[in-house]
């Protein structure tokens, strides 16, 4: 195989934040209700080019945010997808302009459930409407369009972030050349929604909660969104990636035996639990699982109508072997929707340990795939 | 590209909507796609083929031809082809009654081994060799080994009738159709079929 050229980091990014819709000129949601003003947070790597065709939309995951590559000020800890954006990386920054943003109904910058209700003064809480993943697009669609993007070279997404390109990429195709679907999904079983619930549950329960307005009571649903972060995290890791990292070590702590943090797998949890407390929000949680337990595109026959039109439009959506929170018949789905579609679809089933995160790691036959993808994209253009 | 490729191309009508199964790196469909305005999928199980492919276009899905055809729909193909395939293959009548279901035309080219030089190698004590054939047994992933003569059986037994037959020999000359010798000195037979009416 030819050597890679040197591959570096975006080096120090700052998230921005733009107000995309007001109350004056609402987001109209995909139920009907209308929502503003709506402020996104989003950043962006490389340089648009003259043409403004060398675009690239990063949709992130459930827990993901806008600071996908490079360093915030101060901090050691680089963006979730940075081993994959940057320069000389599978999404060369040298050549594409990145463009990250959080999530609707998300908590790191993008409006959501615990922003201030203009019309209350105090946060939405679950008078938040309910969201759709076309809302998500919605909102994102508009970012786009006032950075001054012709057509999007290609939307990438892993996880709920792939599910969003989807979306994307049936009801509007001529917004991208390329759709990119990693470890996604277009329709969860019913195993899916039940950890869901399990974990909106366990946050709803929690007395802290206060009916959703808990930050007007000055506290948090601590335990109940550590314990839904810990179900899930177990759902995104594997038996043999587990076995693997923490098998039956002892946590190390010096305490009797008993019913506290026995084991490293444990500790790890307790860890993950705590750590999402700082960057998560409860009502976020809760708002985004159901945009995921809704969605189901492929419900609709004519899903694909549009996309049938756009003769450019190129998929690529690719599973890893040991998920099991969206596992390899997930993807196959929507690539035989696509197929039958007689959609320009391809697809790689990634050999894996490491489950669901699998989409986050630096593996490099994953890796490979996607930058023969994107370098016969750059060809082709938009 | 490789010379049965070339034949089988030849048997493409022009803007056809093809399926390659075992596409390898896609070099067939690149060509169809570019010389003759075809459309198409190519399915591939080896994750460095279907990587090449994608780099060169094509779209191409990551599926063992064994067992991932049920997701095509019947009649969703104007041509499907299996080249050099058939004799990696577990469940080569399935594969071939999936075929029959997918597409309105279907190609399959085939190394033979009933070529005279493989039965001088068996008759000498040793497992047949030959530039078509070039894997030692041990290390072959050739897991079912036809002559063409058993494979038309096989044609007509799932419902493939067959249209043409191309037969060439190990130094690629093609052999007259109706030639008598052709499961003895060809090298491999390119066979252009269609399902028969139900």
């Amino acid at each position: 195989m030819a050597t890679l050229p040197e591959a570096g980091s975006v080096g120090l990014v700052e998230t921005q934040s733009v107000r995309l819709f007001t109350e004056s000129d609402p987001l109209h949601l995909a139920a009907g209700q209308t929502l503003g003003p709506v402020d996104v947070a989003y950043e962006t790597y490389g340089t648009l080019s003259p043409a403004a065709d060398n675009a690239v939309f990063i949709c992130h995951a459930l827990t993901g945010d806008a600071h996908a590559a490079g360093f915030h000020e101060g901090s050691s800890r680089p963006g979730w997808w940075d081993n994959l954006i940057g320069p000389g990386k599978v999404l060369d920054t040298r050549r594409l302009f990145v463009v990250s943003a959080n999530l609707l109904g998300g908590c790191q910058g993008t409006t959501g459930p615990s922003s201030v209700d203009p019309a209350t003064g105090r946060p939405y809480g679950l008078d938040f409407p309910l969201l759709r993943m076309h809302d998500f697009v919605t909102v994102h669609r508009r970012l786009v369009e006032r950075l001054g993007i012709r057509r999007l070279l290609a939307v990438v997404g892993g996880s709920l972030g792939g599910m969003q390109a989807l979306e994307w990429a049936l009801k509007h195709p001529a917004d991208m050349a390329n759709t990119v679907m990693i470890a996604a999904s277009s329709r969860l079983t019913a195993m899916n929604i039940a950890f869901s619930a399990v974990a909106r549950r366990a946050i709803m329960t929690d007395p802290d909660f206060h009916g959703g307005q808990y930050a007007a009571a000055g506290v948090s649903p601590r335990i109940g969104l550590a314990i839904a972060r810990m179900m899930a995290h177990i759902t995104y890791m594997s038996e043999e990636a587990l076995t693997e990292k923490f098998g039956r070590q002892p946590s190390g702590r010096d305490a009797p035996l008993g019913f506290g943090v026995d084991f490293a797998i444990e500790s790890y949890l307790e860890h993950q639990g705590s750590t999402f407390l700082e960057r998560f929000d409860a009502l976020s949680y809760l708002y985004l699982t159901r945009v995921m337990d809704y969605f189901d595109p492929f419900a609709d026959v004519d899903a694909c109508a549009a996309a049938r039109t756009a003769a450019h439009l190129r998929f690529l959506v690719m599973s890893f072997e040991s998920d099991w929170r969206f596992s390899i018949d997930h993807s196959r789905r929507i690539v035989r929707h696509l197929e039958q579609e007689r959609l320009r679809v391809s697809s790689r089933e990634i050999g894996s340990t490491w489950g669901h995160d699998s989409f986050l790691l630096d593996l490099p036959e994953y890796h490979q795939t996607l930058r023969a993808f994107m370098e016969r994209a750059i060809e082709e253009g938009i | 590209m490789r010379a049965d490729l070339d034949l089988i191309a030849n048997f493409v009508p022009h803007g056809s909507r093809v399926l390659d199964l075992g596409c390898g790196s896609g070099a067939l469909m690149r060509y169809l796609s570019e010389e003759r305005g075809c459309t198409g999928t190519g399915v591939e199980i080896d994750g460095t083929l279907v990587r090449q492919a994608i780099r060169s276009g094509v779209p191409v899905l990551q599926l063992d031809v064994d067992n991932g055809l049920d997701s095509f729909a019947d009649t969703s193909y104007d041509v499907v082809v299996l080249s050099r395939t058939i004799q990696t293959i577990l469940r080569p009548e399935r594969v071939l009654q999936d075929m029959a279901r997918i597409g309105t035309t279907c190609i399959v080219s085939v190394p033979n081994f009933g070529l005279w030089r493989n039965r001088m190698r068996l008759l000498r004590g040793h497992v047949p060799m030959s530039k078509d054939l070039p894997y030692r047994w041990y290390e072959s992933p050739n897991l079912r080994f036809t002559t063409l003569m058993d494979l038309e059986r096989l044609f007509a037994t799932v419902g493939l009738r067959v249209e043409e037959r191309v037969v060439i020999t190990e130094r690629g000359r093609r052999l007259r159709a109706a030639s008598p010798l052709y499961n003895l000195i060809g090298s491999m037979g390119v066979y252009l079929m269609r399902p028969e009416e139900c």
